[in-house]
């Protein structure tokens, strides 16, 4: 296994992908000859050609509306929207088409279509260029909506929302791209909507996914040197969500802290919560607690951005909370 | 127009030039963050378009927004306390670069969402229309962001309501990586006005004074009711698209053609050739200028940083 980054295991993924099958193809802004903002498909243009990376005019609705077109006649592409933010420039094709065709013709319609994003904040963007929204896509049926946390899971999750013959909404983290980890060569398959047991600990169970695994972690280790064992489930997939890691962890810790980074309000921490409620009851201990972005646009300014922006300690202090 | 003028537009474009060059060297020096995208090379747009614009006038923009900010009237002092993220920037440093904005100098903000602002455009000049206000909204964007929906629809819209609009596209080549004819189905970007009717000309925009000439008619049309206009600028960024951009799209060769054009050298042998002001008078606007900007910096340097209430102020009119 190579210790890699983010960025080369999701190259890697769709490199693989589009050898392994000439029906893959990508679209989207600047993914041709400028390789990518982030550098992702860095090479694609001159190996695949432009038949295969096709670089867009700016215009999210119809990067996502002609992928979905095309992945009706059996292709499977691949959109890349240059970040999540622009995704609300083409909200109709993703929410009210690629999750609506095939359920309201009656099955016949289908589409293996994943829209690739950029999300998160931290960089200091401002507010329309900031934002964690992936609790609004999570909430319509029809789309799976996936968000890694590590190299190994952003491979193998890639290559299976590639093979799927359901929509997917891919996002990655902006300030993850850089993170390394193991990950296995050549064909390696996560498969969707499973979550799993990242740590484990027996205290308190901290319910998170992508960017803010990186900041559990962290504070799980900090928890660590005070006898604090803190049991990591990572989510990977909002929809669907698989609760069955959560309950399995909760029903041993007794108490959660759900970290995400988006908005508190009506948020995966929120979906999460009510579900052990509802499921698990009998097993809670304390309160959950969740942690989670201010409600607030992000603004520009870098000290105000990261005071709304989930920290390490607020995860510390909220699993003492708990306990 | 008075000699005083002309001083004035040369120090407007030299203000901008050096201010830009001064925010590339805070962004690597990381007192900057974020995007930041330098108007150098098209600072004869807006100063030509904004020199004649009356008070009443609607300056609306995209995220390439200094020069446009400065051309509005906007201090360097707020500006470049806004680039840093000082309480004492246009926004109160919760805008960045990309967000800048003076409502009460007309300035209506430069926008980071390509295309998102033109329709935005329309409704001010609904806004004047319906209050029957004499003025003129002058929205300005890029080539890029003539492929998106919103441009279409805007346009659209601003012609069958007959809304006062001057459609400005900066059409500097590029959209990020992206040429122009990659990207859209007809080079000449103008012709795209004749799909909603609406009169459309070119201008050259590396000359201030055409710019100028060709905006100061398109006001006074629109103005007397002739409804929207659009205007291709015609124009070149000497700096990448951003900072850290690699350039990989476009020749050296190119870049040191335009770079022959540069506005504010056309401006100032203009300037000299027809005797309007002497080698001396420039180079001391010049120097006006880099004190003006040396003074913008070291007051953003100094200006403090927005109080932690500040994250949850505005985010209503009423709590
Ligand atoms: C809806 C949307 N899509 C993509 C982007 C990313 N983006 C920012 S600027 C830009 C290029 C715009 O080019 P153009 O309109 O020609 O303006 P220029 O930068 O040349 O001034 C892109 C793709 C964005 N900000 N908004
Ligand atoms: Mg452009």
């Amino acid at each position: 296994m190579a210790r890699i980054t983010m960025r080369e295991a999701i190259s890697q993924a769709l490199w693989e992908e589009m050898e392994r099958d000439p029906s893959v193809f990508i679209m989207g802004e600047e993914v041709g000859v400028w390789g990518g903002t982030y550098a992702v498909t860095k090479g694609f243009y001159d190996h695949f050609g432009p038949e295969r990376v096709r670089d867009t005019p700016i215009a999210e609705a119809v990067i996502v509306g002609a992928a979905i077109g095309a992945a009706l006649t059996g292709l499977r592409p691949v959109a890349e929207l240059m970040t999540i933010n622009f995704a609300f420039s083409a909200m109709d094709h993703i929410v009210n088409q690629a999750a609506k065709l095939h359920y309201m013709f009656g099955g016949q319609m289908i589409l293996p279509l994943v829209i690739r994003a950029v999300g998160g904040g931290g960089r200091q963007l401002g507010a329309t260029h900031s934002q964690t929204p992936d609790a609004v896509f999570a909430h319509f049926p029809g789309l799976k909506v996936v968000a890694p946390g590590t190299p190994a899971d952003a491979k193998g999750m890639l290559k299976a929302a590639i093979r799927s013959q359901d929509p997917v909404l891919f996002i990655e983290h902006a300030t993850l791209y850089q993170t390394r980890g193991e990950v296995p060569e050549g064909d390696y398959i996560v498969p969707l909507g499973k979550s799993t047991i990242q740590r484990e600990g027996r205290h308190v169970t901290i319910v998170t996914y992508s960017k803010m695994l990186e900041i559990s972690t962290k504070a799980a280790d900090q928890l660590a040197k005070e006898g604090i064992e803190v049991e990591i489930v990572d989510l990977r997939s909002l929809r669907p969500l698989d609760m069955g890691p959560v309950l399995e962890s909760f029903k041993k810790t007794n108490r959660a802290v759900i970290v995400e980074e988006g908005w508190k309000s009506y948020g995966v921490g929120a979906e999460v919560a009510s579900r052990i409620y509802e499921e698990a009851f009998d097993y809670v201990d304390a309160p959950i607690k969740r942690v989670a972005q201010a409600e607030v646009p992000l603004p520009y300014n870098r000290t105000l951005e990261q005071m709304a922006l989930p920290q390490v300690e607020d995860v510390v202090k909220a699993v003492k909370e708990v306990l | 127009m008075e000699k005083r003028e002309y001083l004035d537009l040369y120090h407007q474009m030299v203000v901008i030039r050096r201010l830009e060059e001064r925010s590339a060297e805070l962004y690597q020096q990381g007192k900057i963050g974020g995007f930041l995208h330098l108007y150098i090379g098209q600072e004869a747009v807006s100063t030509g378009l904004i020199s004649v614009r009356r008070p009443e006038d609607r300056i609306i923009t995209a995220y390439r927004d200094h020069g446009v900010a400065i051309n509005c009237g906007l201090s360097a002092r707020e500006v470049m306390a806004e680039l840093l993220g000082k309480v004492t920037g246009c926004s109160r440093g919760k805008g960045g670069s990309m967000h800048l904005a003076d409502v009460k100098k007309n300035f209506w903000g430069g926008h980071a969402i390509v295309g998102a602002h033109l329709p935005i455009a329309a409704g001010l000049a609904l806004g004047d229309v319906y209050q029957n206000q004499k003025a003129v909204t002058v929205c300005m964007f890029g080539d890029g962001a003539t492929n998106i929906g919103y441009f279409h629809e805007a346009l659209n819209l601003s012609k069958v309501w007959n809304l006062p609009v001057l459609w400005v596209c900066e059409n500097n080549q590029y959209g990020m990586g992206t040429a122009v004819e990659r990207a859209s189905a007809v080079s000449e970007i103008r012709r795209k006005a004749d799909g909603y009717g609406m009169k459309s000309e070119a201008v050259d925009g590396m000359d201030l004074m055409k710019v100028r000439e060709v905006s100061a008619r398109l006001y006074e049309e629109i103005r007397n009711g002739s409804g929207p206009q659009f205007l291709e600028v015609i124009t070149y960024r000497f700096r990448g698209h951003s900072m850290g951009d690699p350039e990989r799209y476009r020749s050296a060769d190119e870049v040191k053609t335009w770079l022959e054009n540069d506005p504010i050298g056309i401006y100032h042998r203009y300037l000299l050739d027809n005797k309007i002001a002497t080698e001396e008078e420039l180079q001391e606007q010049i120097r006006l200028a880099e004190e003006e900007v040396n003074d913008a910096v070291a007051f953003a340097e100094a200006s403090p940083e927005p109080p932690a209430e500040e994250l949850f102020k505005h985010i209503f009119v009423e709590e």
